[in-house]
């Protein structure tokens, strides 16, 4: 199976590696997503950390945006972390980058404040259990179904997952604890989708 | 609520070196004014530098170049959403402290800036934020990396709209790289010395001044409560590092010189992770053009096609020969 990570900018690489890592045993392949044609024949996707902004105007740019909401809304799973998870959300509250709607979610931009208050914290993860991960400029989910949240620092929600779509406010990326990537991969394998690119 | 893990110190290097990561693939440029930060922020760009003048600018214009005015830096980070970074003097730990309280995401302790200490860089793992240094040489990366440097870039030569420096620079980092997988340990361990050199600069001359000769006050507490052996055994392990991942440890940028979409592209062909552009926006005809060209030529470097479309009729600055700047007057020959 092929999973496809935006790969116009932020931590792509260490993306690939965590997958590629997870998915060992499995047989992902893993391809970055930087044109139209790139998305024929995925079965996932990730969109990493980064400049949201940023990341928002290349996707425009390059006619991905519209792509992957609609491969995502007939169920191809997705993963978002930090930036990824803005632009998969349904309100950024923040008109420089209108998220994709894909998962029922408010999500405040940088609520935590700039980087001199980034920081290490504990999540418990449903079905996974205790992690240590960063926080970098992270974005707050505000509002987003009881049902959906999967994870909590303290009592705030950090992560949500709605049917194929996966949200995370953190970066399990820069870390090496593959579980999430795991449990991805996981849904990936459990969807079965294969994108037509249409 | 959770144990505090704020204290751990792989947490504080981790969320350091992490942010750097976020801004790759990226542009990052500087800007005097929020009018210009929000154009920079509409282009793409993955951060800003806060500045009163740019580089060029400074050039010109002479004298003591200090961080920009808090004032300022507050009007830019109050205008956008994307990070935003500020230059520091080299070793001035206070301008250092008090950028870092103002807020700013990233220090550049740039030598674009008039050095505060003749002796030492920054001792930059104090800082809580993450900061960028120059370096010319593979030694000089390594230095920077061993005191704490979250990022590196290329010095190149600022405000010039030149590549040459830039080129060079990157050049003899990555050849440097190169020959570290080439050499054997007792070599390696040799360059640790080298390395090590300039942190004895002090103590030489205090040495000498007082005793006639530069080896006599031992080898203590030589920087920051290290000794020879400390920082020697420190750099060494970061010399094995880059030679088991073929690159170096931290987020690598181009800065000094890039001025078109081209010199983007170029750089990243070299193998960096993303460019500064200093001058060469603001200086440009029509700077939102010249931003989104950058952006889209460094996204897509290798797309020659989309760059030849995206650099036309778009007029870069001026730029300058560097064997008209006299040697005293290259910015790169600041810190060591």
């Amino acid at each position: 199976m092929i999973v496809g990570i935006v790969g116009f900018q932020g931590d792509v690489q260490e993306h690939i590696n965590s997958l590629k890592a997870a998915g060992k045993s499995r047989g992902i392949q893993v391809r970055q997503i930087r044109r139209p044609d790139d998305m024929n024949g995925i079965s996932g996707i990730v969109i990493p950390g980064g400049e949201s902004t940023t990341i928002y105007k290349l996707l425009n740019t390059y006619r991905i945006y519209d792509l992957i909401k609609m491969e995502c809304k007939s169920g191809m799973p997705v993963m978002g972390t930090c930036a990824g998870l803005i632009l998969i959300s349904k309100d950024t509250g923040d008109p420089r980058v209108n998220g994709m709607g894909i998962l029922n979610a408010t999500v405040t931009r940088n609520a935590y404040g700039r980087q001199k208050e980034s920081f290490m914290g504990e999540i418990t993860v449903n079905s996974i259990g205790k992690m240590v991960v960063p926080f970098i400029r992270a974005p707050k989910i505000v509002n987003a179904d009881e049902d959906s949240i999967i994870g909590k620092y303290g009592d705030e929600p950090v992560m949500l997952r709605k049917g194929n779509v996966l949200g995370l406010t953190f970066h399990p990326e820069l870390t090496d604890d593959l579980r999430i990537h795991g449990m991805f991969l996981e849904m990936v394998e459990g969807e079965g989708y294969i994108s037509t690119g249409e | 609520m959770p144990i505090d893990l704020s204290s751990l110190k792989f947490g504080d290097e981790l969320l350091k070196r992490g942010f750097a990561k976020m801004t790759k693939g990226g542009v990052i440029m500087d800007v005097t004014t929020a009018e210009q930060a929000k154009i920079a922020e509409k282009a793409g760009a993955v951060s800003v530098m806060a500045l009163e003048r740019v580089p060029a600018d400074i050039r010109a214009s002479g004298g003591v170049a200090r961080m920009a005015d808090p004032m300022k830096i507050r009007e830019i980070m109050d205008a956008v959403s994307i990070p935003v970074m500020a230059k520091v003097r080299i070793g001035h730990l206070s301008e250092g402290y008090v950028l870092q309280e103002l807020g700013v995401d990233m220090l550049d302790e740039s030598e674009v800036l008039t050095p505060a200490d003749p002796f030492f860089h920054l001792y930059k793992r104090e800082l809580k934020v993450p900061v960028v240094c120059g370096a010319r040489t593979l030694p000089e990366a390594v230095r920077r990396i061993f005191e704490g440097a979250a990022m590196i870039r290329t010095k190149g030569e600022a405000g010039t709209g030149n590549i040459i420096e830039a080129m060079r620079h990157i050049r003899m980092v990555n050849e440097g790289i190169a020959v570290l997988s080439e050499i054997g340990n007792d070599e390696l361990k040799r360059a640790a010395t080298q390395i090590s050199r300039s942190y004895f600069n002090l103590r030489k001359a205090v040495s000498s001044d007082l005793l006639g000769n530069e080896d006599s006050l031992g080898d203590f507490r030589l920087y920051y409560g290290m000794s020879g052996e400390k920082l020697e055994s420190e750099i060494l392990k970061i010399l094995k590092e880059i030679r088991r991942l073929k690159r170096l440890p931290v987020v690598n940028f181009a800065a000094g010189g890039v001025a078109t979409p081209s010199d983007g592209a170029l750089m990243m062909k070299m193998g960096l992770d993303g460019v500064f552009v200093g001058s060469g926006i603001f200086k440009s005809k029509d700077p939102a053009r010249m931003a989104s060209a950058v952006v889209e030529a460094v996204e897509n470097y290798e797309d020659y096609k989309l760059i030849g479309e995206v650099s036309s009729n778009i007029e870069g600055m001026a730029g300058i020969d560097i064997d008209e700047i006299p040697e005293n007057m290259k910015l790169q020959q600041r810190g060591w």
